[in-house]
């Protein structure tokens, strides 16, 4: 069983790990323990998300351009479980929310049916569209009335839905979920294309999902942000207060109130570890099982594969309904970290691209290079802007003060982030192309 | 009859003359990113960072014009540093050529390891462009403003409803035709154009007959440089240059290259008007223009604004998917599948 999980990892990759290691462990003493212990818990989310990738493109060599969409469905899944229910806001309009909901599914339904039901002719054509018309229209009338009375309950604190209110870990499956669902719609509609339009209608369902949860908000509070979401570790505050802890950490040499939030940061952490630890485990798994030949067998000829058998689509369509889910459940991970979904956050830089050049800089294609890419690549994120501002000190030190471009490239540094992460995947993927730690 | 001809006018006003500029602005776009696809075969992630390269280093040489005193009368100078932004971007991606792709060219690499280098060229231009002109919006027209106002409008015609054209969005529309005829042209008429659709139809065909496919490679990136910065300066000009806003239009350039069939030029153009208009009309309230067609007891309540302006990116994804479900080759057979 343990022995599964380190499957092909050799003394190399371990001092890579190991390097890591020392970099953040040097980061603990030159900045604080309690930065490094956040830098971590990012880390390992960041890690879970370059799993989920991986398996799309490591497994499959399917092109996600829209992680970012799928974290923040997660996100949205974290609000919705955890919070508590506005009960105001839920009588004023929350039936009608959910009956508006319903109408408009079996809209598309309908027209789902009749396409399918009715021979191929304009009239088909017309009348699908009419449902459509018809339909939008129907939801509209019921939805837009009972949306303006839920924004209108308390807008300033509330004036939305709220949640179940049950224990915030529960959303991270609910995540998973809520990526599988737009994940499978996305994937019913592009993956028997060529492979561009994939990653085109992948970040085109990341924009929109970021849209549906910036301006629905009734929903997710919009730019106002959703917050309290609540943690599952108790607060440092009732830490600091707990006579009991207070005596312990003062008896260890301890200051209270860093001793509070890094006890606090480590309870994250344990969670995230295990989240991950079970993860590579059931990756690592399945990578090596005759499911994972196959996907990889359909990964490097697709026609060979097919002819044995293999139903490419459909695994295809498996695979990537998969990954999307890991890729969820990190977003409600994040936001539980958070403890609020601000959508107005994400950014494609940050939460796509970012990840896809940890999959490639730790070997696409092994669960472990995705680890190993998802912390280096974040220390890197993180620590570029500081090296950046360093740096520009270092060249404009000589030049006049208050001069025009000693400003501007004091300013610039901070875009230093965007440049050093597109020079790394363009390196390693010349360089390097299987990564610190290739596939085997 | 004046009510219906005022409410044509509201239509023309807030529709139809935007949708036009935005849609040639599209199209533009568009046709860099089919090219690119016909002949180097993959999709340009870079594209829309491209653009706002060119147009950054525009707006940087049309303030330096400004400051000089130089100014192009009543039409804006930008269009006067504009070959110089031209110039730069060709020199710019005929850069990342060598440096990037190039290599995976002579690896014969697969169209999607293209695409993972052309996200990594995304990046670097991103922080590129931010480093030279910063996050902010950037506005660099100048001249005159309108070509018809609404009040000198209202004085000709007596209608109760007005009719601006800006002059930026006139511009627009008179440069990419100018710019669409000068490419056909070129592909239809000239050895050079005409060796690129040989490379773009058959590869091997075109090697075989002694094409010289660097060559090739060189002018359309060389054409896609001048595309893609007149297209970006275009919509800054009419719109205002804010570089995060470039990286966003990816999607309705991309989703109006495959609605008109990837790697076919006219494609690009008409799917460049599809997207804009249905954009346009599907996110603005009709409730004044139904004001003047309707009979009064039928008069709306609403808006009739079928979205909100915050999901116009939704009417291009819908396009898009409609287009990928029932017509993957797009409305022109393009080459894609």
């Amino acid at each position: 069983m343990i022995g599964s999980l380190f499957r092909g990892m050799t003394r190399r990759d371990l001092l890579l790990f190991a390097f890591v290691a020392v970099l953040y462990i040097g980061t603990a003493y030159v900045q604080s323990w309690n930065t490094v212990l956040g830098m971590v818990n990012l880390a390992l989310i960041s890690a879970i998300m370059a799993l989920g990738v991986n398996m799309q493109w490591g497994y499959a060599g399917l092109l996600n351009v829209g992680v970012m969409g799928f974290v923040a469905l997660g996100g949205l899944a974290a609000v919705l479980v955890s919070v508590p229910p506005t009960d105001e806001a839920v009588s004023a309009g929350g039936l009608q929310i959910v009956i508006a909901l319903l109408l408009g599914a079996a809209t598309v339904a309908a027209a789902v049916v009749a396409w399918g039901k009715m021979p191929p002719s304009r009239a088909r054509g017309f009348a699908v569209a009419g449902i459509l018309l018809v339909g939008f229209f129907i939801f509209r009338a019921v939805f837009d009335p009972a949306v303006a009375r839920v924004e209108a309950v308390n807008p300033a604190s509330t004036g939305y839905l709220g949640g179940l209110h049950l224990p915030v870990v529960l959303s991270w499956p609910v995540g998973g979920l809520f990526a599988a669902g737009a994940a499978w719609i996305i994937g019913k509609s592009a993956l028997r294309l060529r492979s561009d339009y994939l990653a085109i209608a992948t970040l085109g369902i990341s924009e929109i999902i970021i849209a549906i949860l910036k301006n629905e908000d009734w929903l997710s509070r919009g730019v106002k942000n959703a917050t309290g979401v609540p943690s599952p570790m108790p607060a440092a505050i009732d830490l600091q207060t707990d006579p009991s802890f207070v005596e312990r950490v003062t008896s260890w040499g301890f200051d209270p109130v860093t001793a509070s939030t890094i006890a606090v940061k480590l309870g994250y952490m344990a969670l995230f570890l295990a989240v991950l630890v079970a993860l590579i485990w059931l990756t690592q798994m399945a990578l090596n099982s005759p499911w994972g030949r196959m996907m990889r067998a359909i990964r490097d000829n697709e026609v060979a594969a097919s002819a044995m058998g293999k139903d490419v689509t459909k695994r295809h369509l498996q695979i990537f309904i998969l990954g999307s889910a890991v890729c969820g459940m990190a977003g409600a991970m994040l936001v539980t970290l958070d403890g609020q979904l601000t959508p107005g956050t994400y950014q494609p830089l940050r939460f796509t691209f970012l990840i896809w050049v940890m999959v490639i800089v730790g070997g696409s294609g092994n669960n472990w290079g995705s680890v190993l890419g998802g912390f280096l690549i974040y220390w890197l994120y993180i620590q570029v802007e500081p090296i950046g501002i360093w740096t520009m000190e270092m060249i404009t030190s000589g030049m006049a003060d208050g001069s025009w471009l000693k400003a501007h490239l004091l300013e610039s540094a901070a875009h230093m982030r965007l440049l050093t992460m597109g020079i790394i995947l363009l390196v390693v993927l010349r360089f390097s192309p299987r990564g610190l730690i290739p596939e085997r | 009859m004046v009510d219906a001809l005022n409410g044509l006018i509201v239509l023309a006003n807030f529709v139809l003359i935007p949708a036009t500029a935005y849609g040639a602005q599209l199209a533009l776009g568009a046709l860099g990113v089919t090219l690119i696809y016909g002949i180097l075969r993959f999709s340009n992630f870079a594209h829309g960072d491209t653009m706002a390269f060119g147009t950054a280093i525009t707006v940087l040489v049309t303030w330096a014009f400004q400051s000089l005193g130089i100014s192009f009368g009543p039409l804006p100078t930008a269009l006067l540093a504009l070959p110089i932004g031209i110039a730069a971007t060709s020199l710019l991606v005929v850069g990342t050529d060598r440096a990037v792709y190039r290599f995976y060219r002579k690896q014969r690499a697969a169209p999607v390891i293209y695409l993972i280098a052309s996200l990594g060229v995304m990046f670097v231009l991103n922080g590129l462009v931010r480093f030279i002109i910063g996050t902010d919006d950037q506005r660099f027209t100048d001249g005159e403003r309108f070509l018809i106002s609404v009040r000198d409008f209202k004085a000709m015609t007596g209608l109760a409803e007005g009719l601006a054209i800006r002059t930026t969005q006139a511009i627009t529309v008179v440069v990419a035709i100018l710019v669409v005829a000068a490419l056909f042209w070129f592909l239809n008429r000239t050895r050079t154009g005409k060796s690129m659709r040989a490379y773009s139809d058959n590869e091997d065909l075109a090697l075989l007959s002694g094409i010289n496919p660097e060559r090739v490679v060189l002018y359309t990136w060389l054409i896609v440089a001048a595309l893609a910065t007149t297209a970006g300066v275009l919509y800054g000009l009419d719109k205002s240059f804010k570089p995060f806003v470039y990286f966003q239009l990816l999607l309705p350039i991309f989703a109006a290259a495959i609605v008109g069939g990837l790697g076919n030029p006219l494609g690009a153009i008409a799917g460049g008007f599809v997207i804009a208009y249905s954009e346009v009309l599907i996110t603005y309230p009709m409730k004044r223009v139904l004001g003047y067609w309707m009979p009064e007891s039928l008069e709306p309540d609403g808006l009739v604004q079928l979205l909100s302006t915050d999901y116009k990116f939704a009417v291009s994804f819908s396009i898009l998917l409609i287009v990928l479900l029932f017509r993957p080759t797009g409305l022109f057979k393009g080459k894609s599948l």
